[in-house]
This record gives C-alpha cells, sequence and structure tokens, in this order.
C-alpha cells in the first residue's frame, strides 16, 4: 500500500532529520561549552590559530562570506514585506468589492460608501466619519536611474485622507485641493522617478498636473505612490462613475473592527469583504517576499555547502599538519573526549569570528534603498534592506552550525588515530 | 601523458581533501550555473521579443482598455501586416498560488503573429469550432496534468465574477526552449459573450506584426499619430522595447542578487586555491627530490599546473552535471514566480572555461613557488 510506504518513509526520514538536529545540537553546546567541560587548555587552540593564521583567515572568509549573503538575502526580503506591512494600520479597516484579491480589480459604489459612513464603529470627527472612497490604477513614469518607463501606482483618493492614514504626513508643500489638478507625491516615489518634484507640472492622463506637495508615509509602500482628487482620476481612467476599488475606514478604535465588520456584512444590499487593512497589506508582500527567500535561501544554502567543505578541508589539514602535537598530549595523558572537545572549540570559534565578521559586513547595507515591481500589482514599490537583531543571531547560528558541520569529522578523527603511529610521522 | 600515472598518484594521496576540494570546485560551478540561468530568465522578454512585432497600449495606464473598433483603422496603416488582439484574463484556478497567465485571443490571426508558438492542425481546428475551447501551452498542461478534453473552471475576478469553464482542445509548443509556454488561451467571442456590457469591446492590448523590422518605428509612430487626441490614445513600442523596460522595472533586484552571487562565488574560488597552496606546500620536499633526480624547474611546475586543473576539470563536470540534473527540478518549484528556467550551452562552455581558469590561477602561485625551490634549502626542511 503506497500509504503505508509513504508515511514508513516519511517516519524514517524524519528521525534521521531528528537525529541529525540533535547531533548538532550536542556539537555546539560540547563545542562551547568545551573550556568548562575539560578540554585541552584553550590557549592551545589560540596558539595554533596563529601559527596557522593564512588557512584560518581563509576559513574564517568563507564562513563570513555565506553568513554575508544569508543576512543579505533574508534582510532583502524583510525589507520589502516590512514596507508593505507597514502601509496597514490595525486602526483601519479595508472595504473591497467580495472575492477580489486586490484592490485594482475591486468595484464599491457610492452607496456602498454612504452605508459604510453610518455604520458602527467607525470614527469621526468635525468633519464627518472618516472614510476614504478611493480609485486606483498605474500609469507610467520614467524611471531616474535607467530613463524607461516604470507602472507608478496612483491612488485617487478622498481630500480627507491624511485623518484616516495618520501615519502618512505632507513633508513639504501642501495637500491638494479637490477638484483640481494638482497631486502630492510619495518620498520614494519623488526619488524614483524623474519630474515629480515640487512645483514641477508632470504629464499623465492627457492632462498637466501640479505636483503641490511631497508626503512622507513612515516607510510604507504608500511612499512609492502618488495620490490625486479620487473623481478626476475615475475620470481619466474612463470607469464609470460614483464605482471606487476601495473604501478605507479609520475604525474608533482597533476593537471596533468586529463590530463595524458584522455589521457591514451582513447587511444584504453590500456585497464586500471586509479586512483589517494589516491583513491586506501582509497578503499583498506575499509573491514576491516569498520569491526573494526561496532564491535567497537556494544561493545561500549552495554557499553554506562550499563553505562546510572549505571549513572542513581546513580542520583536516590542520590536523595533518599538527598529528605529533596531537599525539604529544594523548600520550601526555588527555583522552580522546579532551581532543575532540579542543577540537570543536577550535572550529567553532573560526566560524564565530567569521559570522561575525559576516554580519559587520552587511550592516552597512542597513536602509540601502532599492524598488522592485510587486508581481501581485504591477505597480513598482521602493523598500530598503531591512536587518533586524534576530537576523543577525540567525546568521551567527548558521555560523555555529557550519563550524560544527565543519569540525566534528576531524575532531574525531584527530582522537581517534593510535598514538605510536601519529608520533612516528615525520 | 607518460607522467598521468604520477600525477594521479600525488592527487589520491589524500582522498578526503580531494573529495573536498572536487566538491568546492562543484559547488562554485553549479552556483555559477544557477546564477546564470536565474539572470537569463529575468531577461526572458528581451530575448525572445520579435523584431518584426510592435505592442500597442493604451497610453494613460496600461491597465486601461483600447476599443476593439480600433482595429481597422490600424489595418489600413501602410506598413503593418496584420494584427491580433486580446487580453488579460486574470483569473484563478482553484488557488492564487496556481498563477499561470490566461489570455484571450483572436484565434484568427494568433498564429500568424506567432509563427513561433505550434499547435498541430488538428487540434487547432478543433479549438476554433469549439466555442468553448482552450489551448495551453505544455509547461501548464503538465505542471496540472491536464489532458486533451478535460473541462477547467476558472474564476475570474476582473471581468464580472463567477466560475468560466473551458474545454481544453490542444496544446502548444514554443520553437524555441525559451519560448513561454505556460500560456492559457481561450475564444475572443466567448469572451465577449460573458462580460459585463459595460466591459464588451475592450481590447487589453494589440500586436501588430509589420512588413519588414526595419519599419517597425516609423509603423510604431503612425499608430501613435492616428489615435493621438482620440479618448483612447495609444503608446506603441516594439516588442523588445517594451519588454526590455518591463525587465528594468525588476532591474535592482536582479543586480543586487547577481552582484551577491559573485561575492559568493569568489569566496568559494578562494577556498579551493588555498587548499591547493596547503597541498603543495606539504610536499615542499618531495618536489625538491624531483629536482635532485633530474626533472627541470618547468617539469616541477607543469606538475603542480597539472594536479589543480585536474581537480578544476573534474569538480567542474561534477558541478555542471549536477546543475543539468537539479535545476530543472528547482525550476519547478518556482514554478509561476518566475518565467521558466533554461540551462542554455552556452553558459555550461562558459562555466567549464572559468573553472579552467580559476584551477589553472590556483596552482600558479604554488607552482611559480615550487619551481623556484633551492633544492638545499628545501631537502632541509624536514
Amino acid at each position: 500500500m503506497p500509504g503505508f510506504a509513504g508515511k514508513l518513509l516519511f517516519g524514517l526520514a524524519l528521525t534521521i532529520a531528528a537525529t541529525f538536529v540533535l547531533l548538532i545540537v550536542v556539537g555546539l553546546l560540547a563545542g562551547l561549552l568545551a573550556p568548562f567541560l575539560g578540554s585541552v587548555p584553550i590557549s592551545y587552540n589560540f596558539r595554533s590559530i596563529r601559527a596557522r593564521w593564512t588557512s584560518t583567515i581563509v576559513a574564517v572568509l568563507g564562513i563570513a562570506g555565506t553568513v554575508g549573503v544569508f543576512v543579505a538575502m533574508l534582510s532583502l526580503a524583510n525589507g520589502f514585506k516590512a514596507t508593505l506591512v507597514a502601509s496597514g494600520s490595525p486602526g483601519n479597516a479595508l472595504i473591497l468589492r467580495a472575492g477580489s484579491p486586490t484592490e485594482m480589480m475591486g468595484g464599491v459604489t457610492l452607496d456602498s460608501v454612504r452605508v459604510v459612513q453610518d455604520a458602527p464603529g467607525v470614527a469621526r470627527d468635525s468633519s464627518g466619519p472618516l472614510v476614504t472612497q478611493e480609485v486606483v490604477g498605474v500609469m507610467p513614469f520614467p524611471l531616474i536611474t535607467t530613463g524607461t518607463d516604470a507602472n507608478v501606482q496612483v491612488r485617487g483618493v478622498s481630500s480627507n485622507v491624511l485623518r484616516i492614514r495618520t501615519f502618512a504626513k505632507i513633508a513639504e508643500g501642501r495637500m491638494f485641493q479637490p477638484g483640481l489638478s494638482e497631486i502630492v507625491v510619495g518620498r520614494n516615489a519623488s526619488r524614483t522617478y524623474s519630474g515629480l518634484t515640487l512645483g514641477n507640472s508632470v504629464q499623465f492622463g492627457g492632462g498637466h498636473w501640479q505636483v503641490v506637495g511631497i508626503f512622507d508615509a513612515g516607510g510604507s509602500a504608500f511612499d512609492s505612490e502618488i495620490w490625486c482628487d479620487a473623481k478626476l482620476l475615475n475620470e481619466i481612467l474612463k470607469r464609470p462613475d460614483n464605482i471606487f476599488q476601495s473604501v478605507t475606514v479609520h475604525l474608533a478604535s482597533p476593537q471596533t473592527f468586529q463590530q463595524f465588520k458584522d455589521a457591514i456584512v451582513s447587511d444584504p444590499r453590500m456585497n464586500v469583504d471586509v479586512t483589517r487593512e494589516i491583513d491586506y497589506y501582509a497578503k499583498q508582500s506575499t509573491t514576491m517576499t516569498r520569491l526573494i527567500t526561496v532564491l535567497g535561501g537556494l544561493v545561500a544554502a549552495i554557499m553554506a555547502i562550499g563553505a562546510v567543505f572549505g571549513a572542513l578541508n581546513t580542520m583536516y589539514s590542520a590536523i595533518a599538519e599538527r598529528g605529533r602535537e596531537i599525539a604529544t598530549m594523548r600520550a601526555l595523558g588527555f583522552s580522546s573526549s579532551n581532543v575532540i572537545l579542543s577540537f570543536l572549540f577550535e572550529a567553532l570559534s573560526i566560524s564565530f569570528v567569521g559570522g561575525i565578521l559576516g554580519c559587520l559586513a552587511v550592516l552597512p547595507l542597513n536602509g540601502l534603498e532599492t524598488n522592485t515591481m510587486n508581481f501581485q500589482t504591477f505597480a513598482n514599490v521602493a523598500f530598503a534592506f531591512k536587518i533586524t537583531f534576530d537576523l543577525l543571531l540567525v546568521g551567527i547560528v548558521f555560523a555555529l552550525v557550519m563550524g560544527v558541520l565543519g569540525g566534528i569529522l576531524p575532531a574525531i578523527r584527530a582522537a581517534t588515530r593510535p598514538v605510536a603511529v601519529a608520533l612516528r610521522e615525520l | 601523458m607518460k607522467f598521468s600515472g604520477l600525477i594521479f598518484a600525488n592527487l589520491f594521496r589524500k582522498k578526503i581533501r580531494l573529495a573536498l576540494t572536487i566538491g568546492s570546485f562543484a559547488v562554485a560551478l553549479f552556483l555559477f550555473a544557477f546564477l546564470s540561468v536565474v539572470r537569463d530568465a529575468f531577461n526572458r522578454g528581451a530575448d525572445i521579443a520579435s523584431a518584426d512585432r510592435l505592442f500597442v497600449i493604451n497610453r494613460t495606464s496600461i491597465i486601461n482598455p483600447i476599443p476593439l473598433s480600433y482595429r481597422d483603422k490600424m489595418l489600413r496603416i501602410p506598413g503593418v501586416r496584420m494584427a491580433t488582439h486580446d487580453n488579460w484574463f486574470g483569473g484563478i484556478y482553484q488557488d492564487e498560488k496556481n498563477f499561470f497567465p490566461q489570455f484571450v485571443i483572436d484565434p484568427e490571426n494568433q498564429r500568424q503573429v506567432y509563427p513561433e508558438l505550434i499547435v498541430s492542425d488538428e487540434e487547432w481546428k478543433q479549438f476554433v469550432n469549439d466555442r468553448q475551447g482552450a489551448i495551453v501551452g505544455v509547461r501548464t498542461a503538465q505542471r496540472f496534468g491536464w489532458k486533451i478534453g478535460d473541462r477547467i473552471p476558472i474564476k475570474t475576478t476582473i471581468w464580472g465574477a463567477g466560475n468560466w469553464e473551458f474545454n481544453i482542445d490542444g496544446f502548444y509548443h514554443g520553437k524555441r526552449p525559451q519560448d513561454d509556454e505556460t500560456q492559457f488561451w481561450f475564444q475572443w467571442d466567448y469572451f465577449e459573450e460573458h462580460v459585463p456590457d459595460t466591459l464588451k469591446g475592450q481590447v487589453g492590448w494589440y500586436v501588430v506584426r509589420v512588413d519588414t523590422p526595419d519599419d517597425a518605428v516609423r509603423v510604431a509612430k503612425s499608430i501613435d499619430a492616428e489615435f493621438a487626441n482620440s479618448p483612447f490614445e495609444t503608446k506603441t513600442e516594439t516588442e523588445s522595447a517594451f519588454a526590455a523596460s518591463w525587465v528594468k522595472q525588476f532591474g535592482n533586484i536582479r543586480f543586487l542578487i547577481l552582484s551577491i552571487g559573485t561575492v559568493v562565488f569568489f569566496t568559494l574560488l578562494l577556498v579551493t586555491g588555498n587548499t591547493m597552496a596547503i597541498s603543495v606546500r606539504e610536499r615542499t620536499s618531495e618536489l625538491a627530490v624531483f629536482k635532485a633526480i633530474g626533472f627541470s624547474d618547468r617539469m616541477v611546475l607543469f606538475f603542480v599546473l597539472a594536479e589543480s586543473l585536474a581537480i578544476a576539470l573534474i569538480g567542474g563536470l561534477a558541478g555542471l552535471l549536477l546543475a543539468f540534473l537539479a535545476i530543472p527540478v528547482l525550476a519547478n518549484a518556482l514554478n509561476g514566480m518566475l518565467p521558466q528556467l533554461v540551462l542554455a550551452p552556452s553558459m555550461f562552455v562558459v562555466g567549464f572555461a572559468t573553472a579552467l581558469a580559476v584551477g589553472l590561477a590556483s596552482g600558479l602561485l604554488p607552482g611559480l613557488g615550487a619551481m623556484r625551490l633551492q633544492i638545499v634549502n628545501a631537502l632541509r626542511r624536514v
């Protein structure tokens, strides 16, 4: 029965994998605690390293390179995800037509918008309910770097949008006036596309628009967008009047989300999905994040194998050269386990230094900006490398694991060669 | 070749070291192959673009439509040989993760405009006669295990709502290995019947075939001039220009991945070079003995280089072989996220040459050191 055999095989693979992981963890702990567990004095290790410093440096560089690449790729994916997640606020809810995976494919009527405005749980201030009904499209603008066109997300918003997206603020100039051919441009968009500077006039959609302000949206995807009046954009995109693509609502408090959602969804006139803004944007990042993580993970995995080979080579050569020293130590009375611990400790020290070096080498990348097209929305998004403390921690652990893999076999070999044979070698 | 015995004997002295060094080389070459393939995948659109095809899209936004009524005017422009129109269906098959491109096509002109995408006449005839018919690229068909006669439901999100169903009438494959074999085509007429009224008569883009490639730019300008100042202004580019600017939107990611990959590659090579240097250093006294019994300095250099080249050769071949076997498997894992990964013969040649070059380089310094050994000094080191 294929089912049973399959399960058996899976169980076997799992057991082997678990054993492997256990061995690595044991090796790691043993190596790190070696000085306390009774190995050869560690001054011996440090002096050996100094005596054979060229090979050690190569091994350190190999590990540093791998860790650096690993952390860099993960921070790239991290940065992309962070930008998109930052776009969502837990205090906002997003309303899309039922079944639409993205804003671009949505359609919410003005009547539905009115129902939303009257729903419970919606924040209100002096200007009325904090609801913005929006239209989105992508339009070509030339990139400063290549001169060729990239698709920029242009969002038609209601004039009270800044009170709903409270993390967005006008950094220079002012907000556009409703009904006029004016636009405000996100900070990143202004830096990525030519012509989007304060006071400049740009042409799109068959008309001229004045850039009256630059806004800062706190490092979210909105920083790569251009905002203008929703009604005007609707006309340019030749969409039917009074149909918007999304409605964003500022909730009275994040806790009122459920109450708001229930009220909307139970209304028979409404054919919409209600999600927390933060959940929607997390979903928008999945494809790109997955692509970068998979590609980066593959490169890092391949590199790790190469680095482990390099470390193994270095360790084996070290043991070959130090054959007589090891035999002498054992003749003096150190046991095999002392020697193994000693070599494990040495391998781990080398890989630890390599890991630190790798992390330090990529730290300058933190905050470095780049941009790419988000597959899911066709729009260009600017984002930055984001290196967090736990990412660095993962990098160091990765380095230590490579150290264990590269050190354990040579260590065992060193400890098990017959003393008399080793002493006899020239 | 009379020294091959000697060289091999030297190589196999320390089997573990040999295996590890060859392994490092193999890993480096595998990485080289993987990165080349990914870079090609990002460049794909520009590579397969045809010189005599033009893409016509709406000038305001790529997602805005162009009226079907523009077709006749376009055909009357001198230099235009034929035109076909398409729409992006963008539906979901079972799950968003199962993404593949779905196009609404104009069956009359599709094959003439895209002659490199080949369908058997029999299957095409069946497709044309079946209103709900579909032609699928072989890669997508393989991915889901579809056969002729299967009924496929696809949910639409852009064009109204609900499930549309199609019958698979045939498959297409590309003439060249880089051609896109993942597309799903179905009939324009069926599409027009079922979209909401407000969305009828709208084309996503036109693909125009010109009489001669030299004329392409002039015809592109004429098309845009024809529809300038109309409610749906057009932007016409050659297919390669369109693909190139599309690729440039990914630009930075590609550069980053490749620069990181290069760092990786050189790090690995540094490691292997060092290993070869160590092995030569260990054998100083033996090399001195060779010189003492009469081998010339140059022969000693030759021995060292031959060894490092042998390692590079075997390691390089192993890595490229691994790439040849493993990359198609990886490609399946990345299905839908990147265009298909294709192993080009040129990559193997370049990779192999690089491996040999590195083998030479890493053996050179130790070899020169060995060459210059003074017998007396070397023998003294015991």
